[in-house]
């Protein structure tokens, strides 16, 4: 028992440890990369990207604001034949990853893609010469792509502070005389502006994340430059000067978040039944409606995954599955796999750690656990490079040198993976234990068990179904994760998104479509338990 | 572990001194009981008053700020020492009873009997179970039982490691009121017939009286009185412990000489009590009704029915709401009538408003 208890502690600290490191070894290496880059990094480098990643942070937030909370009043606010579905609808473009949507969109696009010259086709136009359209390789392709895809971030949270929490305030309102418009601006989107920051907050971490669009694209935020910089140049402290500024990036944005929320929290899961408040619209009101609604839904999604879903079937109906596919899916299933196991499994420690080790010393551990979250990958990958050659060389000079984390085993990633993703089965975990009433656990302490046997005995067996969850919605992320993989995979190791990146910034799209359909599929897995849930939420309303 | 189950059930509990802050708050303030061999206390009070706190104490799932806890001759708390739930030899049984859902009868009565050989943990809880009459239910789930097969399946569970003391948490208000009074009386005579030692903690004075050999009564994290429940009701020592152990009429008095005078009559003064203004609290059989003419003259306001009793709305000079009294005589208003006082069931207290003065239960 209390042998156990320090086993909790010992493993608590080393947990807490790793998942500073990344931080403290990026300023220890960003100091001792001596003087003769800084000058450069700050005159040619930096300031371009920061312009370039503050542009586009600026215009994806007002994009995913004004699509977010559009679409939520559209299908909170109306009611209209088709209603149900594009509620449904509306959430898909979430099982698109930001690199995949880029390199879908390129093609499609491309002078010689089937856009430009079906449409000069049909202008009886012979060159592209002859119909110069904008460059989508640019800042503001760049936005208009991030934001068709990441605006599900704020639509959600905020359709369900709309349909829940604000229903009887609506109503008073417009028992008041007043019409849809002024209820929307002056009722509905402060009531929402909680919800809206959380989601446009986390939208933005994604932006700030992506490597793949932007690069494709042309645009070099601190994200590009953080794997340029290292990749191209080897230039380890370089890249951890970049790491650094973009962690006073999300830093800010976290600051941001809590001061556009207001101090007030985001109580978007409150029971309270609210009366339902849509207006009906029939004849063309309702299909203008649902045309309306369906633009995000067709330019986030339905148009690059068909686009994807045709070029796979031609690419197999040619020449068959390519050859490779079959190895990079077992790549990125075992490697997701191994790491979803161990993040499960911590996860579920870390969530019990305020029974385990004392309410205090919990909390501070589950706090931590979002630290590998909110770094955006590149940053994580390169702060995590030191403390792995550190643990690396310690089992070396120990006589364990074939236990090796170091990069290029694997097993780097796998922690890298671990550490990313881990607040996603601490908060699964944690949701789990929390519906559990206390006295269950009371009860097996009281018949003779410790803490670690009444969470095995008992709680884990009660918060299974909740926990399992967890780990399916962690798989996933890292299954499609790009920039940690693309850093710390092992040499000649290819997953499918490290390949799809590949083939696009070759410039090549021969066998992307059918890796990059996959890496879709998988991303429709907890879009599909998120309708699920919802459907579940949204009928018991009635 | 091995040497609770093996001794006799029956020990001694010693309490003392025990105090738990939460934050600001302090729940339990210097508390200091003591539980004799297969005694059975019960700890009456409102939520919050801190009986919970003093449980979870006692069971070891809470750590005391001050104070120790004896278990038989050994210190279970207190003193830098904190021994875990498991190896206290105190069972407690909970308010929703907390049986695991995922498990079945017999394996929640087993849960506790791991340290036994199997068929040796089997036999325990069949026993057990048998007991309290649920043999054919043993392979049931808890979400297939009645409220009052639970509270059974509970108790068999609270009692298969054969703890020194059980401790209840208001084990019988989840209860609908006819199942009550037979599930009480049953566990009751399980706990007498097997010695246990038992500590109810509930706010229902009525089961307190019909449970317990002692009432501890606790007010804002004090024990404000304790003694056997005949004693509380007869000789409270605040208005507080009077109102808390049944119905209470408060009328004002002046105590002066060796007497107090009230608009109901004369009562004598008891020796503590200083001079001036004081209240008095009257139970309702210390008010007897006579004709008029005889005792202190009232004036019949209302009346209404209420079961075998009526209720009669009385008019009394110097009262300044109208005396509201349950009695079996009969009258019609604009009746006069005459009251007389029963002094042994009056109690004086003094006007110094002590800390559970204005509060009361329920």
């Amino acid at each position: 028992m209390a042998a156990a208890r320090g086993l909790g502690w010992a493993g608590a600290a080393a947990l807490a440890a790793l998942l500073l490191s990344p931080v403290i070894s990026l300023g220890l290496a960003a100091a001792g990369g001596g003087g003769e880059l800084w000058p450069h990094l700050a005159a040619y480098v930096l300031p371009q990207a920061i312009r370039d990643t503050a542009l586009l942070l600026a215009g994806v937030g007002l994009l995913v604001i004004g699509l977010g909370t559009g679409a939520a009043w559209l299908v909170a606010a109306f009611d209209f034949p088709g209603r149900r579905l594009l509620e449904a609808a509306l959430l898909l473009p979430l099982a698109m990853p930001t690199y995949v949507v880029a390199y879908a969109y390129l093609d499609l696009m491309h002078p010689l893609g089937p856009l430009q010259a079906g449409l000069r086709g049909l202008l009886g136009l012979s060159s592209p010469r002859d119909l110069p359209l904008p460059d989508l390789r640019s800042l503001p392709g760049c936005i208009l792509l991030l934001g068709f895809v990441l605006y599900p971030y704020v639509y959600l949270p905020t359709r369900a502070l709309f349909v829940m929490q604000a229903g009887t305030l609506l109503e008073a309102a417009r028992m008041l005389g007043a019409g849809p418009w002024r209820i929307f601006l002056r009722i509905a989107l402060p009531l929402a502006r909680p919800a809206v920051a959380l989601g446009t907050g986390l939208a933005l971490m994604e932006a700030l994340n992506d490597v793949g669009a932007a690069e494709f694209l042309g645009v070099r935020t601190l994200t590009v430059q953080v794997y340029a910089t290292w990749v191209n140049r080897s230039d380890l402290p370089g890249a951890a000067q970049i790491a650094l500024v973009m962690l006073a990036c999300v830093v800010a944005l976290v600051g941001l978040e809590r001061l556009a929320r207001g101090g007030r929290g985001y109580a978007g899961n409150a029971r309270r039944a609210a009366p339902s408040l849509r207006r009906r619209l029939s004849g063309w009101r309702g299909g203008a409606a649902l045309a309306l609604g369906a633009v995000p839904v067709a330019l986030g999604f339905l148009l690059p995954a068909g686009y994807l879903a045709v070029e796979a079937w031609r690419r197999i109906g040619g020449s068959g599955v390519p050859d490779a596919l079959g190895a990079q899916a077992r790549n990125t299933i075992l490697y997701a796999s191994l790491a979803t196991g161990v993040t499960v499994i911590v996860g579920l420690l870390v969530a019990a750690a305020p029974s385990l080790l004392g309410a205090r010393a919990g909390r501070v551990l589950i706090r931590a656990a979002g630290l590998g979250y909110a770094m955006p990958g590149t940053v994580l990958a390169v702060g995590l490079l030191g403390p792995l050659a550190l643990i690396d060389s310690g089992l070396f000079e120990a006589g364990f040198a074939s236990l090796s984390v170091g990069l290029g085993t694997g097993a780097a990633l796998v922690v890298a993976y671990a550490l990313r993703f881990l607040t996603v089965t601490v908060g699964a975990s944690e949701a789990g234990l929390a519906r559990i009433p206390r006295a269950i656990p009371d009860a097996a302490r009281m018949l003779g068990r410790g803490r670690f046997a009444t969470l095995a005995t008992v709680q884990l067996p009660l918060a299974w179904p909740a926990v399992l969850s967890g780990g399916l919605l962690a798989f996933v992320d890292i299954a499609k994760e790009l920039p940690v993989t693309l850093l710390l995979r092992p040499l000649n190791v290819e997953t499918l998104s490290t390949h799809l990146y590949g083939e696009a910034a070759r410039g090549t799209y021969e066998d992307g479509a059918v890796a990059a359909v996959l890496i879709v599929l998988i991303g429709l897995v907890p879009v599909t338990l998120l309708l699920r849930l919802d459907r579940n939420a949204l009928t018991r309303r009635g | 572990m091995t040497d609770a189950a093996s001794t006799a059930t029956a020990s001694r509990l010693v309490v003392s001194d025990l105090s738990r802050r939460f934050g600001r708050t302090l729940a339990l303030d210097g508390v200091s009981l003591t539980l004799g061999p297969g005694e059975i206390l019960a700890v009456l009070g409102a939520s919050g008053c801190g009986k919970s706190t003093l449980l979870r104490l006692i069971a070891g799932l809470d750590t005391p700020d001050a104070g120790t806890i004896l278990v038989g001759d050994r210190r279970v708390a207190g003193g830098g020492r904190h021994e875990p739930p498991a190896t206290r030899g105190v069972g407690l049984m909970f308010q929703d009873y907390a049986l695991f859902p995922h498990l079945t009868v017999m394996a929640n009565i087993r849960f506790g009997l791991a340290h036994l050989p199997a068929d040796e943990a089997r036999r325990v809880a069949r026993e057990r179970l048998d007991q309290v009459g649920l043999a054919h239910r043993a392979e049931s789930y808890p979400d297939t039982l009645s409220g009052g097969e639970a509270q059974r399946v509970a108790l068999a569970r609270a009692l298969a490691p054969r703890p020194r003391v059980l401790l209840l948490d208001e084990p019988f208000s989840n209860l609908d009121a006819g199942t009550r009074e037979h599930v009480r009386a049953d566990t009751l005579a399980v706990l007498r017939r097997d010695r246990i030692g038992a500590i109810l903690v509930t706010h229902d004075a009525t089961e307190a009286v019909a449970f317990a050999d002692r009432i501890a009564l606790m007010h804002r994290g004090r024990i404000v009185q304790c003694g056997s429940p005949e004693a509380l009701y007869d000789a409270p020592r605040t208005p507080f412990a009077a109102r808390a152990l049944g119905e209470i009429i408060e009328i004002p008095g002046t105590a002066a000489g060796g007497r107090v005078t009230t608009p109901l009559g004369l009562l004598p003064r008891p020796d503590a009590l200083p001079e001036g203004e004081v209240t008095v609290c009257l139970r309702p059989e210390a008010i007897r009704l006579g004709p008029a003419g005889d005792g202190v003259p009232a004036a019949v306001l209302g009346r209404a029915f209420a079961g075998p009793r009526l209720r009669l709305d009385l008019a009394v000079a110097g009262l300044a709401a109208p005396l509201r009294l349950h009695l079996p005589a009969d009258a019609v208003p604009g009746d006069r009538v005459g009251l007389h006082l029963v002094p042994a069931q009056a109690h004086v207290f003094p006007p110094a408003r002590e800390s559970g003065d204005e509060a009361s239960l329920n």
